[in-house]
């Protein structure tokens, strides 16, 4: 099948910093696509010329089999856009938004008011948009990309500056854009967010692509260790521990110990090992490497530094 | 082209007037203040003095008119940067509406509004003012559109170049009001220091005062040629200038 999205080699320079160098990827039709880094790391800048809102100084880009600069407004009827800190009219009504996108495209709009209900803001059709709470605003940009009905939806940091419980809301919604048979195509410098939502993730660090995969398959591939952490009063438990083949190293203090070890089947051997010798345990956690440690692993920093 | 204008003309001007002074501000205050200068003196002063009666009948409406043309230039200047600095310029962009529709819906709701105000302006003066309309109102207000659709263009250009929303404004006054000293509004330019006349000459709105004065006067269009020109360059070269150089973000 053919990619909606296809990246090659493009690059963007602002002057004489390098926003965006040498990034490639596809996105395929249906899924939900990821672009993760740390701020400034070229996430929106590649996402804008995808867009069509930014030209990148080299390389290619073909969305859903249109170029976004020779082709820029066939390729706005098809997609939906949500732009990061994007802001309306202060005194512009939900409805009124919502009513202007619609007769902005040739294709038959949706249904405004069904749209409205269904992210939960129809009681605020009336409302000025500056009376709107930062979730509620969200969810009217959410449903302005969606209003065109579009093939392909692209959210640019979506939750940032939501409170937890908004977040999950809206990550709900964004599942529910992927099972309506769209493709996402989203930004975020949290790692959650990923997890959570994305089918497939490029990591980004200054401008450059670092890796692409699922994120269970980059955890995986680059942490591929496991920690065992649990306490237990028997004296023969350590050298039993050293006897498991995968083990790599453990620590005790008072009657707790941590065991690392690399593989998926050291948890299991772990506790074949307990039951085997009769070892009683009086607290049993297993710690599993995530996003946040692949990124830590693979650019040397925390996401957040 | 026209997809999304009409619809986002009208739904800029209920934005306008939902602005705490939206209404007032700009259309209620001037017809009040010429309500009641209309009443102080309109009467009396067309009888006494021919000069007094001459600027009531030439210089006032024409007075109206510029104050109520540069209101509008400052508002949309204001406007679009605000606009640009809040990123509702780059969302309306992010859709298949043309750039041009945009800018074009901003200069029909600062149009409409200021013909709204004229209208009542008109209909105020027609019972405050005896010297009587005998202006041609159709020429009048196609020589108005004329000038304001030369002043806009420089408001836009302004708007393209001011850095943040925060200057708009008095970049703004800094350039419209000195343009509207020495523009043949308050005194003939004849009477002003060679200097100041020297200036006026590379004005537009010298230009704009010249033609609307004329035209109210009853001046045939041809004798205003060298006004009408001067206005249309500044159109085109102002909007020339402004789409390469205006920004979206």
């Amino acid at each position: 099948m053919r990619p909606v999205i296809q990246v090659s080699a493009i690059r963007k320079t602002y002057g004489s910093a390098v926003a965006v160098d040498d990034v490639s990827f596809e996105v395929n039709d249906g899924e939900i696509f990821g672009l993760i880094g740390p701020n400034g790391a070229g996430k929106t800048t590649t996402m804008e010329c995808i867009e069509g809102l930014r030209t990148p100084d080299r390389g290619a880009i073909t969305v859903l089999g249109l170029d976004p600069f020779k082709d820029v407004y066939k390729l706005q009827e098809r997609i939906g856009v949500q732009l990061q800190q994007a802001q309306l009219q202060k005194r512009i009504k939900v409805w009124e938004a919502v009513d202007l996108w619609a007769s902005l495209y040739q294709r038959n709009a949706i249904n405004g008011g069904r749209l409205l209900e269904q992210l939960g803001l129809i009681d605020k059709r009336n409302a000025w948009f500056m009376t709107l709470s930062g979730g509620q605003k969200q969810r009217l940009f959410i449903a302005l990309a969606l209003i065109n009905d579009p093939e392909l939806v692209f959210l640019d940091e979506l939750t940032t500056g939501l409170d937890p419980q908004a977040r999950r809301a809206i990550w709900d919604l964004v599942r529910g854009i992927r099972e309506r048979g769209k493709t996402v195509f989203l930004t975020t410098h949290l790692m959650e967010e990923v997890e959570r939502l994305c089918d497939r993730v490029a990591i980004i660090e200054h401008g450059r692509i670092i890796d692409i995969d699922s994120p269970e398959s980059l955890v995986k591939r680059h942490c591929p260790e496991r920690t065992v952490v649990l306490a237990t009063d028997d004296g023969s438990a350590a050298d039993r521990f050293r006897a498991i083949p995968r083990v790599e190293a453990i620590t005790c203090s008072a009657s707790q110990f941590t065991i690392r070890g690399s593989g998926d089947d050291l948890v299991t051997e772990v506790i074949q090992c307990l039951s085997e010798n009769r070892i009683r345990v009086t607290d049993f956690r297993t710690i599993l490497p995530n996003l946040e440690d692949v990124f830590l692993k693979l650019t040397g920093h925390s996401i957040r530094d | 082209m026209l997809r999304g204008l009409w619809k986002l003309t009208w739904i800029e001007i209920k934005i306008f007037l939902r602005e705490p002074l939206g209404a007032i501000g700009t259309i209620g205050i001037p017809v009040l203040v010429f309500l009641v200068a209309g009443r102080m003196v309109g009467r009396r002063a067309a009888l006494t003095s021919p000069a007094a009666s001459s600027f009531i009948g030439v210089g006032l409406p024409v007075l109206a008119s510029v104050l109520i043309l540069i209101g509008a230039v400052l508002s949309l200047v204001t406007i679009i940067s605000i606009y640009r600095e809040g990123g509702i310029l780059k969302r309306l962009r992010a859709t298949p509406l043309r750039p041009q529709t945009i800018l074009t819906a901003h200069v029909m709701v600062k149009l409409l509004l200021s013909a709204a105000t004229l209208v009542l302006m008109v209909a105020a003066g027609k019972r405050y003012y005896p010297v009587g309309i005998h202006a041609p109102l159709v020429g009048f207000t196609t020589a108005l559109l004329i000038s304001t659709c030369s002043i806009l263009s420089i408001g836009f250009l302004i708007a393209s170049i001011v850095p943040t929303a925060r200057f708009a404004q008095p970049i703004g006054a800094v350039i419209m009001y000195p343009m509207m000293a020495v523009s043949g509004l308050f005194a003939p330019v004849a009477s002003l220091p060679l200097a100041a006349q020297a200036v006026a000459k590379v004005l537009p709105l010298t230009y704009a005062v010249s033609l609307l004065e004329g035209i109210w006067k009853g001046d045939a269009w041809w004798a205003h040629t060298r006004d009408l020109t001067a206005l249309a360059l500044t159109f085109i070269v102002c909007t020339a200038l402004s789409a390469k150089v205006f920004r979206w973000e």
